[in-house]
């Protein structure tokens, strides 16, 4: 095979890393600030995905221009999700909030299967089949919106914890629980702005992805499973580790669907989880804990 | 060592389990076909809600990924009779050694970093869905297009090949839910089972107190991995036909743990009723629904989600402790 074929699929690998690095970046903020694990993840993300593909067959909204405004309604959902019914878990075992989110994860796949039907559904703009050439490399104009968006909603959230004093707030709760219920910091509150956020970020990574691939409901498990993969490999609570781990997964399913076979290519993704637990436990760039 | 099996339990409890037993023996000849097939997949998931209950209720080790252990057990005693005519009994020679050899594997890969919790969770779902895709590709298991044992219809009930009837499965899966019952309780009572409690209230602790914790909770993954392969052995030779999409896939896994989150994380009682609750449940709703001309595919998962979130936020301990509590059944020396 020439050269150039593997240089296309390698960028459309980054390009396609890079929406699934935002994805994990909701979870793995959830993660840091919350505590709480999001097992219904992949599944918010479906939510998304459907909205963006009603939008389009029915009013021929493109999803690249409602990403804002559902991205918004995934906030509202995540904010109220945090402050109904995972706030009261948040002092119970771990194994505890586990399963309430697993429940939360059956009833959303269930209700989008009853809603929307087992068949697979996309969206075709008119920009579907562009595709720029840049020397001998040809990019899916979809991809590379997809991947340039991804960039500038990350670059938004790292700049919001960085800069902002609701951000600053954020981070004190992640930082120490007890020291900012001391400081008169309304964490429960908070803590519904975090998932809210960390929702927000699943939202728009599910309508750039519902460019790339066509969504199913069974789709929100695989891509919950996806997600730890990532923030795992990444390093669990590094935001920088989130988008290196989502670009790693994207380039090695990418390759491994052109080296061997299409259907394998989450074997590779799991592969290399297994071989970080092995050889580097706590991440590509998470820091090792004492415990 | 059965007085020591029954040390505490108060003696209705006992009566009332010896009422059980024998109502579970005769029920198969007043049960209806319809009746039986439910009550085998009762007593199939209580059976294996009690080998996970051995990681997670005992030992505090949440597995997500059941299913690899099941499929395991399956998949390697459905082969061995494909393809070389070897029978399920010396099957099982083969797979519960193999699905061991998994939990070992996945104990391993978490215990030595100390990955715990959450993350030892996902490690259990990546090792079967990683499990699930490699049989999709693998040729000698006729890959994706299933597995498929030879079937005709059996007048006898051959047990030592797993050929016969309903019925048979029935006491099968009877006597293995029976015997892990017990096995259980023996285990629970053991020196390892108080170890194992230990390291589930607090693994710091226990550690400090000298309790080897990598050896113990890598043993409670191999017993629990190597009881669930044989549920594995009896899923192919019932089913008769074998794909990875279904027997590996994560909802079998969330499906499995059902029952004892239901019943009670951590009691002994908890699958077996919990398994009664949930599958006569949904059963009856399928029914219900069947009967009022509603097919709505999801309709039943969306019914679990909610009961699962129901005993989750109003009995966080599951049903049994709140019914063994009603019935007065508490133990004396707790």
């Amino acid at each position: 095979m020439p050269l150039e074929i593997y240089l296309n699929v390698a960028i459309g690998g980054v390009l396609t890393g890079l929406v699934y690095g935002l994805m994990a970046l909701g979870l793995s903020v959830i993660f840091g600030v919350v505590r709480v694990v999001n097992f219904a993840h992949g599944e918010m993300m479906t939510i998304a995905m459907y909205i963006a593909v009603t939008l389009f067959s029915a009013f021929h909204l493109d999803p690249l221009v409602m990403l804002v405004p559902i991205a918004a309604v995934l906030f509202v959902f995540g904010y109220a999700l945090q402050k109904a019914l995972i706030n009261p878990f948040i002092t119970r075992p771990e194994h505890s909030q586990f399963l309430l989110l697993v429940a939360v994860a059956i009833i959303m796949v269930n209700v989008l299967l009853i809603l929307f039907g087992p068949d697979a559904q996309n969206v075709q703009t008119s920009y579907s089949y562009d595709s720029f050439q840049i020397g001998p490399v040809i990019v899916d104009a979809t991809k590379a919106y997809a991947g340039l968006a991804a960039i500038v909603v990350a670059v938004m959230l790292f700049a919001f914890f960085q800069y902002t004093h609701i951000g600053t707030a954020i981070r004190a709760c992640a930082d120490s629980y007890t020291g900012a219920l001391v400081v008169g910091l309304d964490v429960k509150h908070l803590y519904a702005l975090t998932f809210g956020l960390g929702a927000a970020c699943v939202g728009a990574a599910g309508v750039m992805l519902v460019l790339i691939v066509d969504v199913t409901p069974p789709l929100g498990p695989a891509y919950t499973l996806l997600a730890f993969v990532i923030v795992i490999t990444g390093g669990l609570g590094s935001m920088p580790g989130a988008l290196i781990g989502g670009v790693l997964i994207g380039l090695t399913e990418a390759m491994a669907g052109l080296l061997f076979t299409p259907s394998a290519k989450s074997m590779f993704a799991f592969g290399i989880l297994v071989l970080v637990l092995l050889f580097r436990p706590q991440g590509i760039m998470g820091k090792r804990s004492a415990s | 060592m059965i007085g020591r099996l029954i040390d505490g339990v108060p003696a209705r409890g006992l009566i009332l389990l010896g009422l059980l037993m024998v109502a579970a023996l005769v029920a198969p000849l007043f049960a209806s076909d319809y009746i039986l097939t439910v009550l085998i997949l009762i007593f199939y998931f209580a059976y294996i809600g009690q080998a996970w209950n051995i990681m997670m209720g005992f030992a505090g080790q949440l597995s997500l990924g059941h299913a690899l252990y099941v499929g395991l057990g399956a998949y390697t005693a459905a082969s061995l009779y494909v393809h070389f005519g070897i029978g399920p009994w010396l099957g099982l020679l083969v797979a519960v050694p193999i699905a061991v050899a998994a939990g070992a594997f996945i104990g391993f890969l978490a215990f030595r970093f100390r990955v715990g919790g959450v993350y030892f969770a996902i490690l259990t779902i990546a090792v079967a869905e990683f499990a699930r895709v490699g049989f999709d590709h693998l040729s000698w298991t006729a890959g994706s297009s299933g597995l498929f044992l030879p079937v005709k219809q059996y007048a006898t009930n051959d047990l030592w090949s797993l050929r016969g009837r309903p019925v048979m499965f029935y006491y099968l899966l009877l006597a293995a839910t029976a015997l892990a019952f017990v096995g259980c309780r023996a285990l629970l009572k053991s020196r390892m089972g108080y170890f194992w409690l230990a390291i589930r209230e607090d693994e710091e602790a226990a550690r400090s107190a000298g309790i080897d914790t990598f050896r113990y909770k890598m043993i409670a993954v191999m017993i629990s991995a190597g009881m669930t392969s044989f549920a594995g052995v009896v899923y192919a030779f019932y089913y008769n036909n074998l794909f990875p999409e279904q027997v590996f896939h994560i909802s079998r896994s969330i499906e499995m743990i059902l029952a004892p989150i239901v019943g009670g994380i951590g009691t002994l009682f908890g699958p077996v009723l919990g398994a009664f609750l949930l599958t006569g449940m949904a059963e009856t709703l399928t029914g219900t629904l069947a009967a009022l001309g509603v097919d709505i595919p999801g309709a039943k998962q969306v019914f679990y989600g909610i009961c699962l979130l129901a005993v989750i936020v109003a009995l966080p301990d599951g049903v049994w402790p709140w019914v063994a509590r009603r019935l007065g059944l508490t133990e004396r020396n707790k």
